[in-house]
């Protein structure tokens, strides 16, 4: 699947402050039964951000009008639980490129970097900064350096440089994915099956 | 030589590349593909013009969406018969073997690998879904992808993965009446919590784990996820080799010889090292049951729920906001609540002696009146096995009937949803908000204290009863 190069995204950031955030959060079960990668991003957080009549929950940050952009701001072990992708698909699709915790379980990580969304990593102390530049101000403005690898709260001047895996970066950055990269190896691989 | 774990040495075994900076090629033995997970990959396929690089080391077989009952009649929800029939599509046109509903091989694809002699020891496996950890019960290394790595497997028998780091996990001793490797396992998380296990693969060892029968090996690496650990593995020995013995995709003759002569070589070095190590005492370990909202929140069933003492910030609120959803007080008794659902079943506790267990508990008492119970067996093959030991009369006396393979009430996907509020004693996985439907409230627990609040109705500890 193809996404948009990543490079440097400034924007405000909506604040999700909840804990072990796992994938049934992000997307209930029963959204999983498209065939297509389509639409998910209405269901994101569905029983959390509506309720069952299908109205918006108020208080949920998703439907707060002050909060927008494309950083969505998690609390600790973000992403934890089943393995569907449809979570990094519905982040996505609703419009985030980034997702801040200081905690990822392993897989949701794995499947974000594998669509085009971006798991930042950044310490307790700093997670709690971020939050309180959007209580402050509900359009605080962030800005998500890739290539400089680096996490700027713009209204403090405060950052923090995260961790990615190089191979994974480069991947970001052009838009490629696991797959060309594969199917380019094939040789190889069939040489290895007969080793 | 330097001295290797068992994870080091199937891992390595497995490398294709290691791509500069970046993550390994890791060849796959195995792949087992579901419903829900696999068509957007086969979709991806086609996009890019791509064949299925191995089709014979795939399997797949369709459970998460399932219905219980009624599997000869068409399937009434649109959107689950659609996705089950792309999986019949997509598995013919790629020439991929594929177990459909009603068939003989049918099943949840965690239970039906091993059942078929697939899962074997020193193989890697994956598969969509994080219950994939499973299989490492045979000494495997197996774990859950998503979509993206499913579409990989399909294109190359490859996937790229970071390798992750180290756990073992020590067991001592004997386990005590009416505790089970479900108790186990569910002890385990709560000690070290539902993230405790992130960026390891674990490796489980000692008295009380080889003492576990092959079934109750799966039920403990299936929980493996639920602490964060990518998957859990126990060294095969000679259970384990009795156990894939005459299975269909078991070695046969000569080939049988040299795998055993191969499997028995797959152990952990004496002075291997891991990143970390975590020893328990199987007496301190009593059944198990969850109060909250993830996996690591369970207690002993004769204990409290915990209280807030001592507990700080936001460790505070995500523990109060989870004891609202279940509409429990700190420090309450767990025993004595009242239940409303009882659900035996999922990849974790669908298997043959799980019905066992239940039925020799059940045997002769009373399923109480305010209970629904949902019996789902993990495959057609353990459903046929339960008809042949005539456990079928002794459930039904006590008023319990049994429904037809599949995933089920574990996440609600199809039509066995809890209702909202209701309180569930379940045998699955993941207690997860609104994971066995909105609203749904879930205590997991092991198929004995399963037993024993469907004929009580309320938790109760199945020790007193047995
Ligand atoms: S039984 Fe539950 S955990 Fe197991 S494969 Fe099915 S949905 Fe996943």
């Amino acid at each position: 699947m193809a996404y948009d190069k990543f490079n440097k995204i400034i924007s405000s950031a909506v604040p999700l402050q909840i804990e072990n955030v796992d994938t049934d959060q992000i997307i209930p079960a029963r959204f999983l039964k498209a065939v297509e990668r389509k639409g998910f991003g209405d269901n994101l957080f569905r029983d959390w951000r509506y309720e069952k009549n299908g109205s918006a929950k108020e208080g949920f940050p998703l439907n707060n009008k002050n909060y927008s952009g494309k950083i969505l701001v998690g609390a600790k072990n973000f992403g934890s639980g089943s393995s569907r992708e449809h979570a990094a698909w519905a982040i996505y699709d609703y419009g985030f490129r980034v997702v801040v915790s200081s905690f990822f379980a392993d897989i949701f990580k794995g499947n974000a970097l594998n669509n085009g969304l971006l798991p930042v990593v950044v310490t307790p102390d700093f997670l709690q900064k971020i939050f309180d530049a959007i209580e402050t101000d509900a359009n605080a403005i962030f800005e998500v350096d890739l290539e400089k690898q680096k996490f700027t709260i713009s209204s403090t001047g405060e950052s923090i440089d995260f961790e990615i895996n190089p191979y994974k970066k480069h991947c970001l950055q052009n838009g490629l994915d696991d797959i060309d990269y594969l199917v380019d190896l094939k040789n190889e691989i069939a040489a290895f099956e007969v080793a | 030589m330097t001295a290797k774990t068992l994870f080091d040495k199937i891992w390595d075994a497995h490398v294709v590349k290691q791509v500069e900076d970046g993550p390994n090629v890791l060849y796959i033995d195995r792949h087992f593909i579901h419903e829900v997970t696999s068509p957007v990959a086969f979709l991806g396929l086609k996009n890019r013009g791509l064949p299925v690089f191995r089709p014979d080391k795939t399997t797949a077989t369709p459970d998460h969406n399932v219905p219980t009952i009624n599997q000869h009649l068409s399937v009434k929800d649109e959107l689950s018969r659609h996705q089950l029939e792309m999986l019949k599509t997509n598995c013919t046109e790629h020439g991929i073997v594929h177990h459909d509903l009603g068939s003989e091989g049918h099943g949840i694809v965690h239970i039906i690998g091993p059942e078929m002699g697939l899962t074997q020891p020193g193989m890697d496996i994956v598969c969509g879904d994080s219950h994939t950890s499973t299989h490492g019960a045979f000494g495997a290394i197996a774990f859950g992808i998503g979509t993206s790595e499913v579409e990989m497997v399909l294109a190359s028998q490859c996937i790229m993965q970071p390798k992750p780091k180290k756990m073992k996990i020590t067991v001592n001793g004997k386990i005590g009446k009416g505790v089970s490797a479900k108790d186990i396992a569910l002890y385990i998380i709560s000690k070290i919590s539902a993230s405790g296990g992130t960026g390891y693969f674990i490796e489980y060892a000692g008295s009380a784990i080889t003492g576990l029968s092959m079934e109750g090996r799966m039920t403990l690496c299936n929980l493996s996820i639920e602490s964060g650990a990518r998957g859990g593995m126990i060294a095969p020995d000679e259970t384990t080799f009795e156990y894939i013995k005459g299975r269909e995709f078991a070695p046969k003759g000569a080939d049988w010889d040299k795998a055993l002569a191969t499997w028995k070589e797959l152990k952990t070095d004496s002075d291997a090292v891991f990143d970390t190590e975590l020893t328990y005492d199987a007496a301190d370990i009593e059944p198990m049951i969850t109060y909250g909202t993830n996996p690591g929140m369970g207690i002993g069933v004769s204990q409290n729920i915990p209280t807030t003492e001592g507990m700080g910030g936001s460790d505070k609120t995500t523990f109060e906001k989870s004891l609202q959803y279940m509409g429990f007080a700190a420090g309450d008794s767990i025993k004595g609540k009242t239940v409303d659902y009882v659900f035996l079943g999922s990849c974790t506790n669908g298997r043959i002696e799980d019905f066992r267990e239940f039925a020799a508990f059940v045997k002769g008492k009373e399923k109480a009146p305010n209970i629904t119970a949902w019996l789902v067996p993990g495959s057609k093959q353990v459903e046929n096995q339960i008809r042949e030991e005539g456990l079928i009369p002794i459930l039904e006396e006590a008023g319990f009937e049994l429904r037809q393979p599949g995933c089920s009430a574990c996440l609600a996907m199809n039509d066995d949803k809890i209702p909202t509020g209701k309180y569930s004693v379940s045998t699955s996985n993941r207690n997860f908000e609104g994971r066995q439907g909105p609203g749904a409230r879930t205590l997991l627990a092991s198929p004995l204290t399963a037993a024993a609040a469907a004929v009580t109705g309320v938790i109760s500890d199945p020790r007193e009863m047995m």
